[in-house]
């Protein structure tokens, strides 16, 4: 930004920016590292960084579970609920954008507060109803309520992007003999695109990490990721090395995305800054 | 904008009609915990699809308290997912009672009679068997013998809790991150509670008496706790609020244990070389003695039953037998030796010379499961039994909620006077919204 | 806003006609929800009134409001509620204070800028019950973990930090997940900031700390009011944190209205008291919603 920082902040803003950058990745790097060691090695005290590495832990894990399976269903489940979820909001963040009523500003807060409440509290409710329409244990049940918790936060976010749309480029469409639909289609959508892929990615994020439902509405024809750390979390023996190898294996799909979109990200999630 | 909605039903449909997958005829899905043992079960398992090829084993391996909340759940509101669940002994009296379970009867070719009695007991309700037995401990001491030579000190065959203290102190080293004792310490009623009911037990106190009044203020409660708390915070690792069945486990392999009271179970990890640091270096003694020196001793099983739910009762059954068999034992042994088959169910896996060669406790572990008596007499009379635990269904949700309160005596919250009282206040409301006591 | 209004508010019978096309396109979304939330609700507020414990069937019948009378007088549940304040309105504090100061950081050139933004926004991406796990057995174990070795490296005790601290052990483990989501949404909005603007600060002679105060805070007040909302919405509910490390413990000293409410419906497997939590989190949280209307959504112009 500026011409002549000085060189001393320019080392100190170096040092600064690259130590706390260090400090919040470390857990993640020494997850990945612990994941290459060997279980006595894992727990040896003090904690080594230099050792002979081997993949027995994820030799283990793999034999232990089927990883693909789980990865499977993840990801079935949240892209099937982000596309759900997108197809819901988009109209929906239309119309509070560009036809605001009255209720308009009551019904985004209601529909916001309706993620606020504990979901165990209704687990036995859902649980009900998912049994009795045959969705416990499918990814269409589990994705169906992934997309209805996201959908809120979904349609806000969207109307944020949206309304940043200037209202006179839709109207120019409109004159030229635009039904909504093309409207919404060929003018919105891609001037909007930067925010709904980044909406799309928070929402893939958020779906890939829920632990509740995906826990609770599964046995095993569905289960997720989060299912297959359970099976890890405490087992018999020492386990560190095998509990690092699979949270390993259960965060780096997200994570190796997160890194690739992370520009994306940064530009996409914009909320009316840019003005 | 009605071609909009089309289009979202159609992929909500179309999504649905491709997702769903249907439950194959003839797949059994079986849920269990993820210890190791249930580990090789299910490597094993293999074998038993191919001498079984119309039945397929689907599994659900999870972390016990994920486990144990979902197979409730699948019971209780009868939906059926699971063909086979893992449980304890705790549970299959209590969902007999119920009705949730079915009754297991094996044919001849299992010999039933070979499973120890007392084990086979824990797992009747009414006469009738309800669940067959994976493996079975019961409690014992294991203790460093190097340490013990170095300072000096000889482990009794069957010591006292006083005893126990005094070697505690004296091992202890806490610079070089040995700690004279390791118990569980973490919140549950299957880990710290587990272990501090039966100490309260040889201390000659209990949980109710018999009009279901908590007894927690009593004066055994009291020395029963504070010799619990003041051994943990002057000999104990840090962390021991953490520290389950797992983790202590995991500490005394890696040698930073000089004594461990727990499950029998541990012996074929400890002296296991590949699991264990300690492994030439462990000695083992009797569960020790309190001033009352009676009382109900300790016995767990994880056991295999079927709900009453399962739509495939009969594959369900052969599985179990299966699992449960001495084939299944002689399985173990030939593919991962003799140190890993599962213990303290059959007799005749006890009588086995090659299993008393590979383990050196079995003769041990075998007489005390033999001698487990999970009704044994408590100072006062009880209306319940289970030594670890009190076998009421409420006991779940009361042992977790006094293992918080004992823990917060463990990280100083509380001294062991308000948590008892606590917990007398906070066990009576449960009982009472419960309808048990008045 | 008002150029929207004004644009997209014609006269007559095509403002009615607008306004059913808008009812239109908003009532999928809106109608899912509402049989999302009215259904469960409906059905927490009946059982909220039984007697329904799932391991005991023979306790059964109406209940009255004891549900609600025994959660009510649990010296627990005002912990609970305390707890959860004091988790959503200190991680809160920390991703936003902390997040305003890394995302200027992070505006600065520096070499390797870009490796080490994808470095410090990584943790968001880490589901929650792993990111417990990797801190309670990794990190901050008082004999195997990397922190404790640290400290007996220089001479120092480790700390046995769920024991000792656990609501704020807790907090610096959700403050890990979230800080990054917070440095995302404010890196891009300080990026916005017309550098020309900065530079005319300079001019006139604004210090760091002027300069921050008058023009980058002003500029960041809708992106805090995204993070603090996103995140309050999730902050409210945390669970899994909390049951891998402590499970609400020692005592209940980390007990969330969450795993309160969690407790009575999967540990107990009380129904009924669990609902009668459940209802009451529902007022709590449409108390947090109108919370969060008069003090952000304000600034976020809804």
């Amino acid at each position: 930004m500026a011409i002549k920082t000085k060189r001393s902040t320019k080392i100190a803003v170096t040092c600064l920016g690259w130590g706390i950058a260090l400090w919040l990745f470390f857990p993640i790097f020494w997850m990945i590292l612990t994941g290459f060691k060997s279980e006595v090695q894992a727990v040896s005290t003090p904690p080594k960084l230099i050792f002979a590495p081997t993949l027995s832990s994820y030799a283990e894990v793999f034999e232990r579970a089927s990883y693909w399976h789980f990865t499977f269903n993840t990801v079935i489940i949240s892209v099937g609920a982000t596309v759900g979820a997108l197809l819901l909001a988009i109209p929906a963040a239309y119309s509070m954008a560009f036809m605001p009523s009255k209720r308009t500003r009551g019904t985004l807060l209601w529909m916001l507060s309706t993620r606020m409440l504990p979901p165990v509290g209704v687990l036995v409710p859902i649980y009900l109803l998912a049994r009795s329409t045959h969705l416990l244990d499918t990814c269409t049940g589990l994705a169906i309520v992934n997309m209805l918790t996201n959908l809120p936060i979904i349609v806000w976010m969207l109307f944020t992007f949206f309304r940043e749309v200037p209202a006179p480029i839709l109207e120019a469409g409109r004159m030229d003999g635009a039904t909504r639909w093309q409207e919404m289609t060929m003018v919105l959508l891609p001037l909007a695109l930067p925010g709904i892929a980044s909406t799309a990615l928070l929402s893939l994020i958020l779906c890939w990490n829920e632990a509740f439902w995906s826990l609770n509405l599964t046995s095993s024809n569905a289960a997720p990721l989060t299912a297959f750390i359970a099976s890890f979390s405490s087992p018999e023996g020492l386990f560190f090395g095998k509990l690092s190898a699979a949270s390993t294996l259960a965060v780096a799909p997200i994570l190796v995305l997160g890194w690739i979109s992370q520009k994306q990200l940064v530009r996409g999630l914009t909320f009316g800054a840019v003005k | 904008m009605s071609r909009l909605k089309t289009a979202c039903t159609l992929a909500v449909l179309l999504s649905g009609s491709v997702l769903s997958t249907a439950q194959a005829a003839g797949t059994l899905t079986i849920a269990t915990v993820n210890n190791g043992d249930m580990i090789v079960m299910r490597q094993l398992s293999q074998e038993f699809e191919k001498a079984h090829p119309d039945i397929h084993l689907n599994w659900v391996t999870l972390e016990e308290n994920v486990l144990r909340q979902r197979v409730t759940t699948d019971i209780a509101m009868k939906t059926g997912q699971f063909d086979v669940v893992t449980i304890g002994n705790y549970e299959v009296p209590i969902w007999a009672k119920q009705g949730w379970l079915t009754e297991i009867k094996p044919d001849a070719a299992y010999d039933i009679n070979d499973v120890l009695p007392s084990v086979r007991e824990a797992l009747t309700s009414d006469g009738k068997l309800y669940a067959l037995p994976f493996y079975a401990e019961s409690v014992m001491t294991y203790y460093r013998k190097d340490l013990f030579q170095k300072a000096g000190l000889t482990m009794p065959d069957a010591p006292t809790y006083d005893q126990i203290r005094q070697f505690a102190d004296k091992i202890t080293d806490k610079s070089g991150q040995v700690y004279g004792i390791c118990l569980r310490g973490k919140p549950g009623w299957g880990e710290n509670m587990a272990y501090v009911s039966s100490l309260a037990n040889t201390y000659g106190a209990q949980w109710f008496d018999m009009s279901w009044k908590p007894m927690l203020t009593s004066d055994a409660w009291k020395k029963a706790l504070t010799w619990y708390v003041s051994a943990l915070k002057e000999d104990g690792p840090p962390g021991v609020t953490s520290n389950g069945f797992n983790e202590n486990l995991a500490l005394f392999a890696s040698g930073h244990c000089g004594i461990w009271i727990d499950s029998t179970v541990a012996g074929g990890l400890l002296f296991d070389p590949k699991q264990s640091q300690v492994a030439d270096k462990v000695g083992f003694a009797s569960a020790p003695k309190g001033p009352y020196g009676k009382g109900p001793t300790w016995l767990w099983s994880w056991s295999l039953a079927v709900p009453v739910s399962s739509h495939q009762g009969t594959d369900a059954q052969t599985f179990i037998t299966w699992a449960t068999s001495k084939e299944y034992v002689k399985l173990v042994a030939d593919r991962k030796g003799w140190v890993a088959v599962p213990a303290g169910t059959r007799a005749s896996t006890y009588a086995a010379p090659e299993y008393q060669k590979a383990a050196p406790f079995a003769s041990f572990v075998l007489n005390a499961i033999k001698t487990a008596d999970p009704s044994g007499q408590t100072a006062e009379p009880r209306p319940y039994t289970g030594a670890q635990f009190v076998g009421i269904p409420e006991f779940q949700a009361v042992g977790t909620q006094v293992g918080q309160t004992v823990a917060a005596t463990l990280s100083g919250q509380m001294t062991v006077d308000q948590a008892l009282t606590a917990a007398q206040s906070s066990v009576t409301r449960s009982l009472r919204q419960s309808g048990r006591a008045k | 806003m008002q150029a929207v209004l004004e644009h997209s508010a014609p006269k007559g019978a095509s403002e009615r006609k607008g306004k059913r096309t808008g009812l239109l396109l908003l009532s999928p979304a809106v109608l899912i929800l509402l049989v999302w939330s009215l259904v469960p609700l409906a059905m927490t507020l009946w059982y909220s009134l039984i007697n329904y414990n799932l391991i005991d069937p023979t306790l059964h019948g109406f209940a009255g409001f004891s549900n609600y009378w025994y959660l009510l007088t649990d010296p627990d549940f005002l912990y609970s509620l305390l707890h959860t304040v004091i988790l959503v309105v200190g991680v809160l504090i920390i991703s936003v204070g902390g997040g305003t100061l890394l995302a200027i950081l992070y505006d600065q050139e520096f070499f390797g800028r870009g490796i080490a933004r994808v470095l410090v926004i990584s943790p968001f991406f880490v589901m929650p019950t792993v990111s417990a796990l990797l801190w309670k057995n990794l990190m901050l174990h008082p004999i195997y973990g990397v922190y404790s070795a640290m400290m007996r490296a220089v001479g120092l005790t480790p700390i046995d930090w769920l024991a000792r601290f656990p609501l704020l052990t807790v907090m610096m483990i959700v403050s890990w997940e979230w800080l990054p989501f917070a440095v995302l949404i404010l890196l891009t909005a300080v990026q916005s900031l017309d550098s020309e603007q900065k530079e005319a600060a300079r001019m006139d002679g604004a210090g760091p700390i002027a300069q921050f105060r008058h023009i980058i805070l002003p500029h960041l007040s809708r992106a805090i009011s995204v993070v603090v909302m996103i995140e309050t919405i999730y902050l409210l509910t945390i669970f899994a944190e909390i049951s891998v490390t402590t499970a609400g413990g020692p005592g209940v000293a980390s007990t969330n209205l969450a795993y309160l409410i969690y407790s009575r419906a999967l540990l107990q497997f009380d129904v009924g008291g669990a609902s009668a939590g459940g209802v009451l989190a529902i007022i709590i949280a449409n108390v947090a919603a109108m919370f969060l209307v008069r003090s952000v959504a304000r600034n976020l112009e809804v």
